[in-house]
């Protein structure tokens, strides 16, 4: 299950200005490869994709393994263009998608 | 050690390796609840590795330089290592980072994560946490708008927390 | 590699405990006293002093959301008696474990939660370590930040906080070894690649890498009687809680951390 989402934009900017966005979502992000009490591994359980959209147009994406963290962070940079929605949004390998928007003011 | 030994004795369990020691100990202590092994299959080698790097790169020259991949040298738990790409580019419309993938030697998988980019980014640099199952070597591969690889590697060695509980899932 | 280091652990804690010969180890000078947060790594120190960063922090918004929701036979949230955390909270979490003269005894902060959702929201107590008892602890304890550790030491607390000091100096489990032979006598050295604390638990709940998840300080005692190969106490006992009331009158002064971060 994706759980809460922790992003953080600046809430203003200076047009141009290359500002930096973190990222953050409980998940367990389940291996596959660990052991559980009944010695059998428990399933993988991990999200596969990450998006990052402004005013609708990705600006970052990425393809996480098993072998990132588990309630995965990350921190990465955009131009600040327009006013308007940064959105992020985690799909999970079933395809489930979770989205958090933040508003962002560029003057 | 020779106290592990007489309570795996004590308990009437058949060791043989080591791992049965811990998984005795642990039943010794928790009434029978599995100790909690992190279970390595066939791990990812050097030459897996390779293999998932030119999945990616194909025939491709990879050049070193460019590229910086920042993780601490040692860690305190393989379960969250900080980890920093950052490329030197000016990641204009002509000449930007295309892709970023992070690869590694001794964990169960070779691919970490790989990160998609454009000229909007402004700046070639990602952080994240991730996972390494083992002391081993990191490397990260940049894919530039020109068609060209670029990678750096690093040395990471992790250490194992000292007190440990016995799973519950 | 795993089976290994276990091993190297045992090994050193059994030599700990055949060469220290005292059993009441020397108490830390109140001046000496340094947080946890100074053992830890300067990486995960960063992730904890970084709210948009730290993952414990989505367990504290998980519990700001908590808070909101009405439950139980009472159909009241927390909110609807307790108004804003930030000002109703701020300076609660500080003072537990707390002794409860209903009860004859203390109780920790998770205990307490679960006696206002029983008796006030009549709704069900939250088992331990489940996610929705470890959130609203988590905010809780956040509204507490920065303020120095304040449970009250009286003719009624102290008889279990010397129970809770007796637990923590008596030789334990099969390397029969205190928790005050490392952590007050052997701080500040290395056990398994990490350094040994002095166990001031200022910042519970934490995120803890080990587990991956936030999880409570019975938690994390837990764990540390199992590494000395002792039973560990169950969830609740009461020898958990009076050594949760002695550690945090040991920790009397030094801020409030939660959520903290922790290898």
């Amino acid at each position: 299950m994706i759980g809460r989402a922790l992003v953080h934009v600046p809430p203003t900017a200076k047009r141009g200005e290359v500002i930096e966005i973190k990222a953050m979502v409980a998940h367990v992000m389940e291996t596959g490869y660990r052991i559980g009490v009944t010695g059998k591994p428990i399933p993988r359980d991990i999200i596969t994709q990450f998006v990052c959209t402004y005013n609708g147009e990705v600006v970052f994406r990425a393809e996480f393994f098993p072998a990132v963290a588990a309630n995965p962070f990350l921190s990465f940079f955009t131009v600040a263009t327009d006013s308007g929605t940064i959105a992020f949004s985690w799909t999970d390998q079933n395809g489930t998608t979770k989205v958090q928007t933040a508003a962002i003011t560029v003057a | 050690m020779a106290r592990n030994n007489q309570m795996a004795r004590n308990n009437q369990k058949d060791w043989r390796s080591r791992r049965d020691v811990l998984k005795v100990a642990g039943a010794v202590v928790g009434g029978g609840a599995l100790a909690r092994l992190v279970v390595q299959p066939a791990a990812a080698t050097p030459a897996m590795m390779e293999e998932a790097i030119r999945s990616f790169v194909g025939q491709a020259a990879i050049k070193k330089g460019k590229v910086k991949l920042n993780i601490p040298p040692l860690v305190e738990n393989g379960n969250s290592v900080p980890c920093t790409v950052s490329v030197d580019s000016a990641m204009t419309a002509a000449d930007y980072v295309k892709a970023i993938h992070i690869f590694n030697e001794k964990n169960p998988q070779p691919y970490i994560i790989s990160v998609a980019l454009g000229p909007r980014a402004g700046r070639a640099e990602f952080s994240t946490r991730i996972r390494l199952a083992d002391s081993q070597t990191v490397t990260a591969i940049a894919e530039l708008s020109d068609g060209t690889f670029w990678s750096d590697g690093a040395d990471v060695i992790v250490t194992l927390a000292a007190c440990i509980e016995e799973t519950t899932h | 590699m795993r089976t290994a280091a276990f091993i190297g652990i045992a090994a050193f804690l059994t030599t700990l405990a055949a060469t220290l010969s005292a059993t009441v180890a020397a108490e830390i000078p109140l001046d000496q006293r340094r947080p946890d947060t100074d053992f830890i790594g300067a990486d995960t120190r960063a992730m904890q002093n970084d709210d948009t960063a730290n993952p414990g922090m989505l367990a504290v918004l998980d519990g700001e959301a908590l808070w909101q929701e009405k439950t139980g036979g009472s159909g009241k949230s927390c909110a609807d008696c307790h108004g804003d955390a930030a000002t109703s909270m701020k300076g609660v979490a500080a003072r537990y474990p707390a002794f409860m003269p209903e009860l004859s005894r203390p109780v920790d902060l998770e205990q307490r939660i679960n006696m206002s959702r029983v008796a006030d929201q009549k709704s069900a107590a939250l088992p331990f370590e489940s996610k929705d008892l470890l959130a609203l602890t988590a905010y809780i304890a956040n509204q507490s930040r920065g303020m120095p550790v304040a449970v009250v030491e009286n003719a009624q607390s102290k008889p279990f906080i010397e129970a809770g000091r007796e637990i923590f100096e008596r030789r334990q489990g099969q390397l029969n070894i205190a928790c005050a032979q490392c952590h007050d006598d052997n701080w500040g050295k290395q056990l398994a690649g990490n350094p040994v604390p002095q166990a001031m638990p200022t910042g519970y709940p934490i995120y803890r890498l080990e587990w991956q998840e936030v999880g409570s300080l019975q938690r994390r005692m837990r764990d540390c009687m199992t590494a000395m190969r002792a039973e560990p106490y169950a969830y609740g006992a009461p020898q958990l809680v009076d050594l949760e009331f002695f550690l945090l009158w040991r920790a009397r002064g030094m801020k409030v951390e939660a959520p903290a971060v922790r290898p």
